[in-house]
């Protein structure tokens, strides 16, 4: 070969090197440009949801200064007619130790449903007595049964219905007593100067309902309370919530926005009294739903994923598994097996919509089993994540080396062994994140929920998988369709907070991958 | 299976059977079918106690799929099919009342490739007399692991890490911890595949020097693709192409003078 055919050569390689210079560095400015698109996007959701939401996250509260007037409270008084009576043992000189549980509505009405008569009579009386005991009959001959004394189960029974009707009645009254009332005086006294009835209505508006709750459960923890003038922290309502917090502009005119101009003044006056304060809002986190806004949490939603979840985790994890192991391991390859599989990956590209309807026909139709509970949304979404947890299961166990059932079976090791013993803890990681990222899916389905009824207007906080319940996704769809301007921050909120716990299980089944492939 | 039943022996192309005693081993009219694929035609073979065999050949002639057989690991493949009889100690191992548990701890086997378990080193010794019940107290099963990776020849070198991962290990020392965790079974026979093939020439004499030691226990069959390796290790050798027999014979007798053309043609070069 001479020199100048060897140039050329060389100026050919030289050429077609730059050419392929250049496609390679074309080719990482693509995949460069495409990471930013998708970081844009993702930055964007990002920014809009938190930007609308993190509001959520605060609640303008009033101070007020409220007094428990007993005629508001307890107007029939049960309350001093349960002390009376202690009174009236106490003149008689009967030691009365337990008057404190007694006006504590909850023990007094616990301890005397247990009907034990030495306990009622040690709490009543001080001490334990049967009922020949001369103090104990003339006590209750005094003030409860003229005749019939003696008859121990009649002297039982007066007593445990005496103790229970004093505070039941006493419990029910401060249950249902008119809260507003206190919390509507409280609000007057502060603007005497405001008197027309519209004008009333206005002024009590720009509180939150909510106080009537935190006055109840005040005095429900604190029976003593009544009579008292004390300080309490409520929210104020939605929209004065919103004003303060900007998303209701002042600048609008009146007919424009929803709080009137005599609010905004009010508001401003009691702020300048320095009566108002932004608190976190731990109602958000700790409530269930409500029509109110800021008595609204997710709490309620977040106990009836969890609970949901569970049921499909107990569910598709054990039958999953099973599955991919047989069909992966001791199933015969036949045009049955072949069969299921195709419809396991068919089954996987079902949409959810139809799962939920099948739910409705089979689960809540045939068998009949409650509506909106979490255990009927647990089977349906077992239903979706199923076919999941068994792809990657099946992608688990392929992925083990051949080598290692060799290894086990070259040393006599009988299948079911070689799998039990060494395949399967091996794909373990594998299926867990399978799992993960199934319940990950799980968490975030809405439609086939809605088939069955998880999509009611659900107050309390469910206590087992078989209560009235909704899950986050559905509850953050309730939300964005409320019309209150407040809700709208809230669903971002709750949509951040939905976000958090996937972000949470997506890092839980790498950290759960990496621990176990480190093991070796 | 009483000694009317005994398989006849039929002659095998080239030289006919051996017969210094019972062989540990007898194969007779062993034919292996991959599907439609006939992979092994019609193999007799009587393999001796205490003596290492050889099993060499080009690639794809079968070494591996006959030495499967002598364990029954060809049932874990779907489309393998076998006929003829193989008796070990003249039980037919293919028999239905055969256990094949029973049989794959009699016969041990070593892959091409080490395959420790991703479990500690004590843990690949022990998991296979665990799984036999061969040991009854912890300090027995101490004991068994032990001697078995001293007759592997690896207890000093990791006596002081039992409790490290055997993947952690040399490829040399992994493979002798494969071997020493199919002695710790207590087999009669060991089948090994290829064993060195994955190993650096100086863990490659090492394990040699072991498989020579282990004959004076153990029946050893190796499948090897180093005509010098059979020739330093194994007292009789195999040679087989395209799924036949060719020649089996005392080692020293097939290298130095075969009796037929593809032996000497494959042994001194000419293909394979
Ligand atoms: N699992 C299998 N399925 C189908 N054919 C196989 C299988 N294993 C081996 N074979 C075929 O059987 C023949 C013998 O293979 P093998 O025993 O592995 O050869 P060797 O070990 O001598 O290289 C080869 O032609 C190979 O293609
Ligand atoms: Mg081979």
């Amino acid at each position: 070969m001479n020199t100048t055919t060897s140039g050329a050569t060389r100026d050919k390689v030289a050429r077609s090197l730059k050419r392929r210079y250049a496609a390679e560095k074309r080719f990482q400015a693509y995949g460069i440009a495409a990471i930013a698109l998708a970081l844009m996007m993702i930055l964007t959701l990002f920014v809009t949801i938190f930007g609308t939401g993190y509001t959520a996250f605060w609640q303008t509260m009033i101070n007020l200064e409220v007094t428990l007037y007993p005629q508001d409270i307890d107007p029939d008084n049960s309350r001093d007619a349960a002390a009376g009576m202690i009174a009236a043992a106490r003149a008689k000189g009967i030691g009365l130790d337990g008057d404190a549980h007694l006006l504590d509505p909850r023990t007094a009405k616990q301890q005397a449903l247990e009907s034990d008569i030495a306990t009622l009579s040690e709490l009543a009386l001080g001490r334990p007595m049967t009922a020949d005991n001369p103090e104990l009959i003339a006590f209750l001959k005094d003030r409860f049964l003229p005749a019939n004394i003696g008859d121990e189960a009649l002297v039982k029974d007066s007593l445990a219905t005496w103790l229970g009707n004093e505070a039941g009645a006493f419990n029910r009254a401060i249950q249902s007593a008119d809260y507003l009332r206190p919390v509507k005086q409280s609000i007057s006294d502060l603007f005497p100067e405001v008197t027309g009835r519209r004008d009333k209505r206005s002024l009590y508006e720009i509180v939150s309902p909510g106080a009537t709750y935190v006055l109840r459960d005040m005095v429900l923890d604190n029976p003593d309370l009544i009579g008292q003038r004390i300080s309490v922290t409520v929210p104020m309502s939605d929209d004065i919530d919103q004003l303060e917090k900007g998303a209701i502009k002042a600048e609008l005119p009146e007919s424009a926005r929803r709080v009137k101009d005599n609010q905004i003044a009010w508001f401003e006056r009691l702020k300048d009294r320095g009566l108002i304060e932004t608190t976190f809002n731990t109602t958000l986190f700790t409530a269930g739903d409500s029509r109110e806004p800021e008595l609204a949490g997710i709490w309620g939603a977040v106990v009836g994923s969890f609970f949901t979840l569970l049921v499909t985790l107990l569910l598709s994890f054990p039958i999953g598994v099973a599955a991919a192991v047989y069909l992966e391991e001791f199933a015969p390859t036949n045009w049955l097996t072949d069969l299921i599989e195709v419809n396991i990956n068919n089954l996987a590209a079902v949409p959810s919509i139809v799962f939920g309807l099948l739910g409705l026909a089979v689960f809540l139709n045939f068998f009949g089993m409650p509506r909106s509970a979490p255990v009927v949304g647990g089977l349906v979404l077992t239903l979706m994540t199923l076919p999941t947890i068994i792809i990657a299961s099946r992608a688990a166990l392929k992925s083990v080396p051949p080598s290692i059932r060799e290894a086990a079976l070259g040393i006599g090791a009988s299948k079911m062994q070689s799998i039990f013993h060494h395949v399967l803890p091996l794909a373990m990681p594998g299926m867990l994140t399978g799992t993960i990222i199934g319940m990950a899916q799980a968490l975030g389905e809405t439609a086939p929920l809605l088939m069955i009824g998880m999509v009611a207007f659900i107050v309390d906080i469910p206590g087992s998988p078989f209560d009235s319940a909704t899950v986050m996704p559905v509850q953050i769809y309730l939300w964005s369709d409320s019309p209150e301007r407040a809700f709208t921050e809230r669903t971002s909120a709750a949509i951040m907070i939905l976000l958090a716990f996937l972000v949470f299980m997506n890092a839980a089944a790498v950290v759960l991958r990496k621990r176990f492939e480190r093991r070796w | 299976m009483s000694t009317e039943q005994r398989p006849v022996p039929t002659p095998t192309i080239g030289i006919p059977l051996m017969t210094d005693g019972t062989p540990k081993v007898a194969a007779r009219n062993v034919n292996v079918y991959y599907g439609d694929k006939h992979a092994i035609r019609d193999v007799s073979m009587d393999i001796s106690q205490r003596e290492v065999t050889a099993f060499i050949g080009p690639s794809g002639c079968g070494k591996s799929t006959f030495l499967r057989c002598l364990n029954r690991m060809n049932d874990t493949i779907d489309i393998c099919r076998i006929d003829g009889r193989i008796a070990i100690d003249d039980r037919d191992i293919y028999d239905r009342k055969m256990d094949v548990v029973q049989l794959r701890a009699l016969v041990g086997m070593v892959f091409q490739k080490p395959n420790p378990f991703p479990k500690s080193i004590f843990e690949n010794i022990a998991y296979g007399p665990r799984i036999h019940g061969l040991v009854d107290h912890k300090s027995d099963l101490d004991q068994l692991v032990q001697s078995s990776l001293e007759r592997a020849g690896l207890w000093k070198e990791v006596k002081d890490r039992l409790d490290q991962p055997g993947t952690g290990l040399s490829g040399g020392q992994q493979q002798r911890l494969c071997i020493a965790r199919a002695i710790a079974v207590q087999p009669e026979i060991i089948l090994m595949d290829e064993p060195c093939s994955a190993l650096d020439p100086i863990a490659t004499s090492i394990v040699e020097d072991l498989i020579d030691e282990l004959r004076a226990s153990y029946t050893i069959v190796i499948v090897t693709h180093s005509m010098s390796q059979a020739a330093r290790v194994s007292q009789k050798t195999a040679f087989f192409h395209l799924g036949d027999l060719v020649e089996f014979d005392e080692t020293e007798k097939l290298f130095t003078n075969p009796q037929e053309q593809r032996t000497q043609d494959y042994v001194t070069g000419r293909f394979g």
